[in-house]
């Protein structure tokens, strides 16, 4: 019963990906997919995730007993995953499951908004990051985020990368210019932008835009990446380049993504978080999530009998 | 077929009674208007520009009047606009939900909606009367008073329509708040701003109640900031209740330049509203 329904989304894997014309090259993938790791965890695996062999990457981020409430309701219930270094984490699940409302914890970016509290601890790199009195500026300096809809700054396209470098550098203007030109190289967006960095970064198309928000994220040198739907509002090609980036930023990122695209899920995470109405179903490798689901819920939540 | 054409003689009526009423409206600006052009064209000559009011029966023209209301409307948004600002900024940025910025919304709105002569008396009583004569610095206090809500309420509303998740991304960089706010949001919100302070200086170069209870007037050239000082306003005022028809002449001329320089200002704050949203 489980093999053929989970069947759709292991052929996306192997198969139709390689038809699909410029896609990320499957080998980008680092071979932490073995069998001999990890030990499945038959519910949503704890913090105790950490100590498994060493082929895993480091934890880079560590989400613990996270609770969340807006207001009195509680949108996440005692939340409990890590996220590896070098490694992308997805968060799929059903809209209003909570998944947005987990990335937000992540930057406190939640608290820009009176009435929203969560509980519980996020360790980044051992240290609770939801400590009262924390700097979170400079928490968000290290741990940068990308929206579902591209939000380029009312100026130029220079000026939108140097702002957040400027913010915590005072930097020559050569080297400045420098950090620029590589932070926009590396979000593939240079040749196409690099004539026009004074013009205005509205002026540029969605797609570019949000690469465009991309550059500014890593310009900034941040430890920790995360995409909040990235792609949504994307079309197709624009979608695959941001895929492609994410394959290539995470060789220095710790990056989680939420997105709503079962196929985008497979193709770009290692690992994958179902989450289910404020509670975490299941938590595994991206392959073992699609081919071998633990839970019930999970696998009719990714062959779309639900959701 | 019945009904098709009943709704149609229905949507006929409906349009023809909405124009009826368009043209009323507009009849009596056209009307003002026009007898406005008709009696002021033939007052505006170069000695309009040139030369001081006259006494009754000389020739003369309004320049102490223009440059004393330009000056105290200059005074008056250097006053209003980084005030009305400021607190359009708190009430947009700080205090959005709280106690104290729906009770500064509130009070705002009556200031808004306040009577300028209430305005004009408040200032007579707090300075002019303790300075013991009228002054044009009076005249300004008692303008930038009826720009500041208008500022206000323009500076929040525009500040409410720039997006939120372009707070976020800023506040995601690291950038603490008010680099947001001054970086970020107002460069988002500027156009609309700037509208709001040529609407609130528009609102003002016209007020006639606020100045005779402040700035007076004077017949005379007067740079003097302490002193009275002449102004558009009541020199029309003035000047039209007269029986001296060429004090009515140069009171028509006054009237004409203070529309014509109220359109200029409309029509400016349009252009900026039609640029910013094209450039979007």
């Amino acid at each position: 019963m489980t093999a053929p329904t989970a069947r759709p989304f292991s052929t996306p894997y192997s198969s139709e990906r390689t038809n699909d014309e410029g896609a990320p090259p499957r080998q980008a993938r680092p071979p932490v997919s073995a069998p001999t790791l990890t030990p499945l965890v038959q519910r949503a695996p704890a913090a105790d995730e950490t100590t498994t062999p060493a082929a895993t990457p480091a934890v880079k981020v560590d989400i613990r007993n996270i609770n969340f409430f807006y207001g009195t309701a509680q949108a996440l219930h005692d939340i409990s995953l890590p996220l590896h270094e070098r490694r992308v984490t997805a968060f799929i699940g059903p809209s209003g499951c909570g998944k947005s409302t987990l990335l937000r914890i992540l930057n406190r970016i939640y608290e820009l908004y009176p009435g929203q509290t969560a509980t519980g601890e996020v360790y980044l790199d051992g240290s609770n990051i939801l400590t009262p009195g924390l700097d979170v500026n400079r928490l968000r300096a290290k741990i940068g985020m990308v929206f579902q809809k591209p939000t380029p700054f009312p100026m130029s396209i220079y000026d939108n990368i140097a702002f957040g470098i400027g913010l915590y550098e005072k930097l020559p203007k050569s080297e400045l210019d420098d950090r620029v030109e590589s932070a926009v190289r590396r979000a593939a967006l240079w040749d196409e932008v690099k004539d026009k960095l004074r013009d205005s970064g509205l002026s540029l198309s969605g797609g570019q835009q949000q690469r465009l928000c991309i550059a500014r994220a890593i310009a900034v040198e941040p430890e920790v990446l995360l995409l909040d739907e990235p792609a949504s509002a994307l079309d197709p090609i624009s979608t695959q380049r941001i895929e492609e980036l994410i394959a290539e930023l995470k060789t220095d990122y710790c990056i989680a993504i939420v997105t709503h695209n079962m196929q985008q899920a497979a193709r770009s995470s290692d690992y994958t978080a179902f989450l289910y109405l404020g509670e975490l179903v299941e938590f595994d490798e991206t392959e073992r999530i699609f081919t071998h689901p633990q839970e019930r819920r999970t696998e009719d939540y990714i062959t779309g009998r639900f959701g | 077929m019945e009904l098709y054409s009943r709704r149609r003689l229905t949507n006929w009526l409906i349009i023809g009674l909405s124009v009826a009423a368009t043209a009323f409206g507009l009849l009596w600006l056209v009307l003002v208007l026009s007898t406005l052009l008709i009696n002021g064209i033939g007052a505006i000559s170069l000695s309009l520009f040139t030369q001081m009011t006259p006494p009754p029966g000389s020739s003369g023209g309004l320049l102490n009047a223009i440059a004393g209301s330009l000056v105290m409307t200059v005074i008056a948004t250097l006053i209003g606009t980084p005030t009305g600002i400021l607190a359009g900024t708190f009430l947009a940025e700080y205090a959005r939900g709280s106690r104290l910025g729906e009770a500064v919304r509130f009070v705002n709105d009556i200031l808004l909606s306040a009577p300028s002569i209430i305005i004009g008396l408040f200032v007579y009583e707090v300075m002019v009367v303790r300075m013991g004569h009228f002054s044009a610095w009076a005249g300004a206090v008692a303008l930038a008073i009826i720009t500041i809500p208008v500022i206000v309420r323009t500076t929040e509303d525009m500040l409410r329509l720039v997006p939120s998740a372009l707070r976020e991304a800023a506040a995601a960089l690291g950038a603490p708040k008010w680099k947001v706010v001054v970086m970020v949001t107002y460069r988002a919100a500027a156009q609309g701003m700037m509208t709001g302070v040529l609407l609130a200086v528009a609102r003002i170069s016209g007020e006639t109640a606020p100045l005779l209870f402040t700035a007076l007037n004077n017949q005379f050239w007067s740079s003097d900031l302490n002193g009275p000082m002449a102004n558009l306003p009541v020199v029309i005022f003035q000047f039209a209740m007269s029986p001296y028809v060429d004090w009515q002449v140069l009171a028509w001329g006054g009237a004409l330049l203070i529309t014509a320089s109220i359109l200029v200002l409309n029509i400016t704050a349009r252009l900026l509203t039609a640029w910013s949203s094209f450039k979007q």
